[in-house]
């Protein structure tokens, strides 16, 4: 089983309604988030384009946040989710510093948050929260190792992209471009 | 100088105040909002209550999930409803800051003065109920119950329109016709007879082509009409998007038309001398269905797509390949009537020319184009017939305004003024759900008719700015603390939505229909309200329609039959429209025989002078207009508006990208606040840009003080529409100024 999400650029209107799901879904305190969106804008006025992205933790195959977590409270569960144990965390930050992708943030109660996938919900069945209120239904989430998987399918069938391949971290969050 | 209504600052209570908010335990709900649990709200909800939203007039049904303790941890939008199918936008998830904002209305106040000084005293709800009615009976010896009106907007109103018809008053307004969208229903009226209404009839799920004049869906969350946005492009549809601005729409164009503002007219023009001279019109359907083809092909003769040109910037190549696009996909074609449309004073003109397109598309009744709704048509509770009123809204218009199908808000303003030739005067306001100084431009004259008033009753949840000129502050509870009328939004299907409340009233708060019927169990009018609880006449409606509380409890939302069969007129059939000619008019013989034009002309309108530029104004997704901005979950993402400026402007005038500016108008008037400056190519050069709603001057917003600029302060010069007399905003221009007219202090009184 490998979770991924993939998320059409050309669908989402950045309205941030996967960010406030999020909030209101995982206690996430005012102030901070567990995802965002990104605007990109390139050209110049009138031959001007934007790209608008939903981020959020990439949950890499190959994941410096664990790698470099004193503790084991950054670890990997099945599906390839990245989760933190706040009761193990110190708080220590490296895991931030780690992240090629801004991803995590320190709570104030003193341990590192970030995107859970919703693990929560995937339990039960559901879609994480951003996934399940998108207006636009651009956000695809599911399991990459199932060929008829909806997330399986619109990769198979889509151009796409991941964020900074560079930093070699197989991260598994797809933009549809 | 001293005046009779002094603006007061609510904030400036003190101790009371305090006292009151404490009481809050009393429910259980003193415990802020996002006290962290690790295990995330998802496992603690131990109910779900059928709501639906009230945070933008969509109202998406909704689930409130709440705990033991009453306290609403999320909304979750309602799978079986055609508005929102099970997903909220993000309004609509934040919904629960409304509930929670501590900067809420908290008890009844009543204006005293005091050592000289005006200032409000907090009150029991008999206290100032009874000050209410008394001034209200008061009111009505002297000037007649007509002179008691309402200004309102949401749920609440429907229950204040109530009180003021059984009083003997239709003196009722809103600032969603003249300041929104009244031209489209007259420019849409006077070619097919129907108006467009809300939510819009707009088939964008099964369109092809759609086209979208300056409307921003995705920064204007509408939530259907988004989806459905986005449904389209799934569905490959061509999207030509017409906006002076890059916006998130115009991004996921095929054809976006970078146009010069306020030249929108001429590119309709061209649009409809190409689909004629070209013979790209639906031939078969306007042969069939419309009055006045002949006059409209030798009135756009001139207009080519070279002389639009000229005017617009748009390359007549462009003008004619995205007619033909058009053309290619009709009937399956929409050329959106927008929303908010009140630009340049010519405004119901242009939808007309709008309309005219659709008409010549065949769009109107066909799949992808505009769908035949039907409404849930819910029976009344069984009261006494109104009493007739002596003059109305009707009266207000003086002659003016001959299309104007609704009342328009600032003629009320008008005759609230005192003078000798107010025929019809106004002697007191109800203000429901909508903060009047952010909605309707022109506060001077609003100022003007709040010192003539003899009685000012303001409801709402928050201490919005016009909260600073009542007479009387109630503090209504949101709408995830009450009962509201059933939704009957009329759709492809009729639908009825369910609005219990999630959990009590917070504070000294009631529900709309409570105080509507306090207020008129005290005038006299028990026979209006013969119910002890607003259940009790839901559940008498749901039995006029065969359905009970307990299934309307469990579903939330149950979708009706329609009457009709079919949303999409028959081709082969004929089709009686609601003109005078029964057919659709691209002539109009009755704007004729008014004096109007009868078919729609271009007008040259005002330009910047050097140095200024036009001010342009949206929304963003995450915020309704001043309504929300104090919502602490919404102000998390998305605190203050920001002024959209090209590179090249910012070069000339050396404003660097996250500084901030003041603006000052044509008219020398300067922002309260200063703006955050956002250089972007997004924007053309001749224009800014921001999102209506922010720069509150209350401190008592404590979310929203100072923070970003409101553009409606800015709108000083209006240019109505004679048709019907909507105020046409979009002809202020702006420069940059290092310094704001006032200081913080001033800017808050």
């Amino acid at each position: 089983m490998r979770y991924a999400m993939a998320i059409d650029t050309l669908k989402c209107v950045g309205c941030s309604d996967c960010v406030i799901a999020c909030q209101m879904e995982n206690n996430v305190p005012l102030g901070f988030c567990r995802d965002w969106v990104v605007e990109s804008v390139h050209g110049t006025y009138p031959q001007v384009g934007l790209e608008l992205r939903s981020e959020r933790c990439n949950h890499c195959e190959n994941a410096p946040c664990v790698r470099c977590c004193p503790t084991g409270a950054s670890h990997i569960v099945d599906g390839g989710i990245v989760l933190v144990t706040p009761e193990k965390c110190i708080g220590c930050g490296a895991c931030i510093q780690a992240c090629p992708y801004d991803a995590r943030y320190s709570h104030p109660e003193g341990y590192v948050d970030k995107c859970t996938f919703c693990v929560h919900r995937i339990d039960e069945g559901l879609d994480p929260a951003c996934v399940a209120v998108c207006p636009t239904k651009c956000m695809y989430f599911g399991d990459l190792d199932d060929v008829n998987s909806d997330i399986s399918k619109i990769l198979a069938r889509r151009k796409f992209k991941a964020l900074a391949p560079e930093a070699g971290t197989n991260p598994q969050i797809y933009y549809l471009v | 100088m001293k005046t009779r209504r002094e603006f007061i600052k609510i904030s400036a209570l003190g101790i009371g105040a305090a006292a009151i908010a404490a009481q809050s335990n009393k429910w259980g709900l003193g415990s802020p909002l996002f006290a962290a649990t690790k295990k995330g709200n998802y496992t603690s909800a131990t109910k779900i209550v059928s709501t639906y939203c009230e945070v933008c007039f969509w109202k998406c049904a909704a689930w409130a999930h709440v705990d033991d303790n009453g306290k609403v941890l999320k909304l979750i939008g309602n799978d079986a409803d055609p508005q929102c199918n099970g997903r909220l936008c993000p309004r609509g998830t934040g919904g629960v800051g409304m509930l929670y904002d501590d900067d809420r209305l908290k008890t009844p106040l009543i204006r005293v003065t005091e050592n000289g000084k005006q200032t409000y005293r907090e009150a029991s709800w008999d206290e100032a109920l009874d000050f209410i009615a008394n001034k209200m009976k008061e009111i009505a010896a002297a000037n007649g119950p007509e002179s008691v009106a309402l200004f309102n907007h949401g749920s609440a109103g429907s229950h204040f329109s109530h009180l003021l018809k059984a009083f003997g008053s239709a003196t009722i307004t809103a600032p969603s016709y003249a300041q929104c969208r009244g031209p489209r229903e007259v420019g849409f009226e006077t070619t097919f007879g129907s108006q467009i209404g809300s939510p819009e009839p707009t088939d964008i799920r099964d369109t092809r082509c759609l086209v979208l004049i300056g409307s921003h869906l995705g920064e204007n969350m509408h939530n259907g009409q988004v989806q459905e946005f986005s449904d389209a492009i799934d569905k490959g549809a061509t999207i030509i998007t017409v906006d002076p601005r890059l916006s998130i729409a115009a991004n996921k164009s095929k054809y976006w038309l970078p146009i010069k503002p306020s030249t929108d007219m001429a590119l309709l023009l061209a649009w409809i001398h190409v689909l004629i001279f070209d013979e790209l019109y639906n031939k078969e359907y306007v042969e069939k269905h419309s009055i006045g083809l002949e006059q409209l092909k030798e009135h756009v003769r001139p207009f080519t797509p070279e002389w639009a040109y000229g005017i617009t910037t748009i390359q007549p190549s462009l003008i004619r390949n995205t007619a033909k696009e058009m053309a290619d996909n009709a009937p399956s074609v929409l050329v959106h009537p927008g929303r908010h449309v009140t630009w340049y004073g010519d405004d119901a003109q242009r939808s007309r020319a709008i309309a005219i397109i659709n008409g010549l598309l065949g769009s109107w009744g066909a799949r992808g184009g505009f769908f035949m709704k039907e409404g849930a048509s819910i029976p009344d509770f069984p009261h006494p017939a109104y009493p007739k009123p002596a003059w109305s809204w009707h009266e207000l218009l003086n002659g003016k305004f001959p299309f104007a199908t609704m009342s328009v808000s600032n003629t009320f303003i008008d005759a609230s003024i005192a003078s000798e030739d107010n025929k019809h005067p106004i002697k007191a306001w109800f203000i429901a759900g909508t903060n009047l100084p952010v909605a309707i431009p022109l506060m001077s004259q609003m100022e003007k008719a709040l010192q003539d008033l003899e009685l000012v009753v303001v409801v709402d949840t928050m201490p919005t700015e016009v909260t600073g000129f009542a007479d009387v502050v109630l503090p209504e509870c949101t709408y995830l603390e009450r009962h509201d009328d059933l939704r009957d939004a009329p759709h492809r299907e009729p639908t009825i939505a369910l609005r219990e409340p999630a959990t009590e009233p917070k504070w000294e708060s009631k529900p709309a229909w409570w105080i509507a019927k306090e207020l008129g169990e005290r005038l006299g009018l028990h026979d209006y309200f013969a119910y002890d609880t607003f259940e009790e006449v839901i559940k008498w409606q749901l039995e006029q329609k065969g359905l009970t509380l307990e299934e309307m409890q469990s579903k939330g939302v149950v979708v009706l039959p329609r009457k009709t069969e079919s949303p999409y007129l028959d081709p082969k059939e004929s089709h009686q429209f609601k003109t005078p000619s029964g057919k659709i008019e691209f002539y109009s013989s009755t704007l004729a025989a008014a004096g109007f034009d009868p078919m729609p002309v271009y007008t040259p309108h005002p330009e910047p002078e050097e140095g200024f530029y036009r001010l342009i104004y949206g929304r963003a997704p995450m915020h309704t207009f001043s309504r929300t901005v104090n919502n602490p979950n919404l102000a998390d993402l998305m605190d203050e508006n920001t002024v959209w400026v090209h590179p090249k402007v910012a070069s000339l005038w050396g404003l660097q990208e996250g500084k901030y500016t003041y603006l000052r108008n044509q008219d020398a008037i300067t922002s309260d606040f200063p703006i955050k400056i956002r250089v972007t190519e997004r924007i053309r050069w001749d224009s800014v840009y921001m999102v209506h709603g922010f720069g509150h001057n209350r401190k008592e917003l404590s979310n929203a003080f100072g923070k970003g600029i409101d553009d409606t302060q800015l709108i000083t010069k209006v240019l109505i529409d004679p048709l019907m007399g909507g105020t046409g905003m979009r002809s202020n221009f702006v420069t940059f100024a290092s310094t704001g007219a006032h200081n913080e202090e001033e800017a808050a009184i």
